[in-house]
């Protein structure tokens, strides 16, 4: 047998890949031994700059920018290794005419260390039974027919697992806190509305692997006594959202997902949720009120959403990649997993590496690597001869790390010491020709934009802290205007209802910080 | 009901442990400045002027919400604060258009009280001179979006004690403006009772009654609590 | 209850699988304005009919939302994608080239209804910034004069 997987995420579908599989179809369907060489449709395999993707089994071999035309040589190339050997392991004696096979001994693919993608871009993400034969679900039922909710909730404290939408609380300890809430119809929800641009980590795994992230709501849900869940997504995630639905009613059909499975008494439900453009709705608060069909605006905590969550019932809230981890911590051990990573920040961390970056796409490494690997050595850097100039992370919630800072390693504790934050795991790179007050104004303006308009200092403050810096990119400002904008930022800071105003001024604290004399250059002369 | 002590600006305090910082300081005779938390209604700690320092807590916590605890240390005046409190008022100011010579509420106008208070006498933002509108379509009363600062008061007024729910929060950010049904003008909206509870609550002039030129806005938004404990009293005798 | 002839009958199904709750207001315009392109008053008003709310509450709460439209549709959508990795890799310059061709402002719809100019934040598929999107159509990688060529390809 052979096996072919194409990426059918929505990067190399816009690639082509749609193109790609019909040519290979149409060629298979043609050729001779068509019936030995499986054609199936996967989950992001890695360097989306490459797209489209295609992989070989069981070769292993990844090649790039396949052309629709190569199709009819490769599928020839495959039928004639499979008349000549029984040994598969013969090396395909193909090359693509305009693509290229990637070398996989590259930074890119050693550096990684993929648990959260472990089956993304193995599996077929619209076949329930790939994901079963890959052991989705495993998890669950063992922990039904074997574990009690304590036991899991301490299984996930000692793994050491931290929240990865952005702030880092740790998740076992949110688990308890839910599992001891009186009552017994609590709530759990996944917050898979990735907001922060420039980000993709949790578009890649719902379009991938969407089962993992049903398997570990289900778990939590059992772990922390609740009974119905939601999946709040970003509307502009239209592939994912199918997939979603898709993954939801295939799981519920076979068994997985409802009233008594595995035969005990556990029942959990899963509705999902379209969010309508509002970047605010990723703050738990407001995205509880969003879920309750209202205005997606924050409200002060406490009560925390552990104590009166959605329909003021207790409820979990995690993000995605939170959720995708829970059935390998299940599987190998907290052990295994807390010993991944680096001391504070266990496990693996997905990034989406975008902008001035040769190599682009998805990438998932131990915490604690460095900055520098990640960008320097598996993006290979910027392009064009540039040389990078500072990374991007945490959106606009984040700040820059300038450049003489890669050697930084990726954990919460290190980039909240720069004055950023890991964010969900945008990571853009940007190289010399960035101009950074410009890109302050960017996230400014993104924040005014965004703001709800429920606080004044959110509403009001980011109006005028984004006038100041237009001021200041116009030429007009003075030193005065630049100690208005830090003392203002501040007050912003300090006083904001939710985390959105709270952090709305770090991307332009961050590059005052590093890249002072880009504003200084622009004030007028005094 | 049992009973906390605490200490808000080196005065110590006994309050009930239902009570909120804010209700503590009152009581202690500390006042708090507020612009949307109005007595009766449910808080929404949206303006941040009430905001104190309360030790052992590296946020600012809004008092209106934040309720006592035993041996709590608050801070309610500290000079971070009042930068805090004239910086919002600024804020509101820069965002509308105040013009308190020729305004209904003038000397009886909370966001003016509020200024005096913090001691905002110039603007140090620049004023951004909306271009908003005023709706004089109900036959008795008026809305001058100019002078709103959308504290919600009407909001919550009309959902919470009316129950007309005629007023809502609409849009977002800068573009939140309070609508009437379904942004019509006001007097088309069939929910409407006439009530004028809006125009009571509303801490500037942008709620009036038609009539009523500069300065003779004369409500009273905390006859609303006077009402209330009016109607419970009746509710619960026999 | 409602017949195939009353108002807005094909949100029936959807009202009917939301059991009318108050919670799936959202959905429930989600679906309205798949259905009939944007939300109209009367549609909005049936809406809180159906779902016992507040006209204002209905109003207030779509208004919140960047996706739901108060007017139809113009027949060609041109949305610009201003995520981080597009911003730095161009994306103002579309604008302007969208703008100067277009002769509309940002988040404008042209008086007769032909084309619409907005942006996105982030469409997630980053390593082709910049991105347009025209209608179902996404633009990788996009130079201000391919997106010059495409905007004269628009049929009128």
């Amino acid at each position: 047998m052979s096996g072919l997987r194409y990426c059918a995420s929505a990067g190399c579908l816009a690639r082509g890949s749609g193109a790609l599989m019909e040519a290979l179809n149409t060629a298979i369907s043609r050729g001779e031994l068509g019936d030995q060489i499986q054609l199936r449709p996967v989950g992001c395999l890695g360097p989306c700059s490459q797209g489209p993707l295609l992989a070989l089994d069981p070769d292993g071999d990844l090649y790039a920018g396949v052309d629709p035309q190569d199709a009819e040589t490769l599928v020839a190339a495959l039928a004639r290794r499979l008349h000549q050997s029984s040994d598969q392991a013969t090396p395909l004696e193909w090359a693509p005419a305009r693509g290229q096979r990637l070398d996989l001994s590259e930074p890119f693919f050693q550096r990684q260390r993929r648990i959260v993608l472990e089956h993304c871009g193995l599996i077929d993400p619209t076949d329930l039974e790939q994901a079963i034969a890959v052991g989705a679900y495993g998890q669950l039922e063992r922990v039904l027919q074997g574990w009690s909710p304590e036991q899991v909730v301490t299984e996930l404290q000692r793994s050491g697992l931290r929240g990865r939408g952005g702030a880092g609380y740790p998740t076992g300890l949110k688990w308890a806190t839910v599992a001891r809430m009186p009552g017994a119809r609590k709530v759990v929800v996944c917050n898979a509305d990735e907001g922060d641009p420039g980000a993709f980590m949790d578009r890649a795994v719902l379009e991938g692997d969407p089962h993992r992230v049903l398997e570990g709501m289900a778990i939590a849900a059992y772990a922390v006594g609740a009974d119905h869940g939601f999946i709040y997504i970003r509307a502009e995630y239209e592939l994912a959202i199918e997939r979603l639905r898709l993954a939801i009613e295939q799981a519920v059909d076979r068994g997985r997902l409802g009233a008594g499975l595995f035969g005990t008494g556990f029942g959990f439900t899963l509705e999902l949720r379209v969010g309508a453009g509002a970047y605010v709705c990723g703050e738990e608060t407001a995205l509880i009120a969003s879920i309750e069909g209202k205005r997606g605006t924050p409200r002060p905590r406490p009560p925390y959403p552990a104590e009166r969550g959605v329909g003021g019932r207790p409820t979990l809230i995690n993000n995605v990649e939170t959720f995708a981890n829970v059935a390998p911590i299940l599987r190998e051990g907290a052990d295994w997993f807390a010993a991944i990573g680096s001391a504070g920040s266990s496990g693996t961390k997905v990034f989406s590496l975008t902008g001035h970056v040769r190599r682009g796409g998805l990438v998932e490494v131990p915490m604690g690597t460095s900055l520098a690997t990640v960008v320097l050595e598996m993006g290979e850097g910027s392009p064009h001869g540039s040389a990078v100039k500072a990374v991007q992370t945490g959106g606009p919630s984040g700040g820059c790390v300038p450049a003489d800072q890669l050697d930084t390693p990726l954990d919460y504790e290190s980039l909240q010491a720069l004055g950023t934050i890991m964010g969900s795991g945008g990571m853009v790179v940007l190289d010399q020709s960035t101009d950074m007050v410009a890109l302050a104004a960017y996230f400014m303006a993104f924040c005014r934009e965004e703001s709800c308009g429920k606080c004044v200092p959110c509403r009001a403050g980011t109006v005028q802290l984004h006038g100041l810096l237009e001021k200041i990119l116009a030429g007009q400002a003075s030193h005065a205007d630049l100690d208005q904008l830090e003392t203002l930022g501040a007050m912003v800071m300090d006083t904001s209802l939710c985390g959105l105003g709270q952090s709305a001024p770090k991307p332009m604290l961050s590059t005052l910080r590093y890249f002072r004399g880009e504003y200084l250059a622009r004030l007028e002369a005094p | 009901m049992s009973v906390r002590t605490l200490r808000i600006d080196g005065r110590d305090v006994a309050s009930a442990d239902d009570a909120t910082v804010l209700e503590a300081a009152r009581d202690a005779g500390v006042v708090i400045p507020t612009l949307c938390h109005l007595e009766g209604l449910s808080p929404v700690a949206a303006c941040r002027l009430c905001l104190v320092e309360i030790e052992g807590s590296a946020k600012l916590q809004p008092a209106c919400i934040t309720p006592v605890s035993e041996g709590m240390v608050v801070h309610t005046a500290t000079p971070r604060l009042q930068e805090i409190r004239r910086t919002v008022i600024e804020l509101l100011f820069t965002e509308g258009n105040h013009v308190c010579a020729v305004c209904v509420a003038n000397g009886h106008c909370e966001l003016q009280d509020r200024a005096v208070e913090v001691g905002m006498d110039h603007a140090r933002l620049p004023y951004r001179f909306p271009d908003r509108p005023v709706d004089l379509s109900h036959p008795r009363f008026g809305l001058d979006h100019n002078r709103c600062i959308l504290c919600s008061r009407c909001v919550r007024v009309c959902d919470e004690v009316e129950g007309a729910h005629v007023w809502d929060v609409a849009w977002r950010g800068e573009h939140c403006r309070i609508i009437a049904g379904l942004d019509q003008p006001w007097g088309a909206v069939d929910a409407c009772t006439d009530c004028g509870k809006c125009v009571m609550v509303c801490p500037t002039g942008a709620l009036f009654h038609k009539g009523d030129s500069e300065g003779e806005k004369h409500e009273d938004p905390s006859r609303l609590a006077a009402l209330l404990r009016a109607r419970h009293a009746r509710q619960e005798a026999p | 209850m409602a017949t195939a002839s009353a108002p807005f009958a094909a949100l029936e199904p959807l009202l009917l699988r939301h059991h009318s709750r108050a919670d799936a207001l959202i959905e429930v315009l989600h679906g309205a304005q798949q259905c009939y392109g944007h939300l109209s008053d009367p549609l909005l008003r049936h809406v809180a009919e159906r779902l016992q709310l507040p006209l204002s509450r209905v109003k207030g709460t779509a208004s919140f939302y960047h996706l739901f439209r108060f007017q139809p549709p113009a027949r060609h959508r041109c949305v610009v994608c201003t995520g981080t990795a597009c911003q730095i890799q161009g994306a103002p310059a579309l604008i302007a080239a969208m703008e100067e061709d277009l002769g509309l402002k940002l988040g404008a719809r042209r008086g007769d209804g032909w084309v619409s100019l907005s942006e996105v934040r982030c469409l997630g598929t980053c390593s082709d910034a910049p991105l347009v999107q025209i209608d179902d159509s996404i633009g990788r990688q996009q130079t201000v004069a391919g997106l010059r060529r495409w905007l004269q390809e628009l049929e009128p």
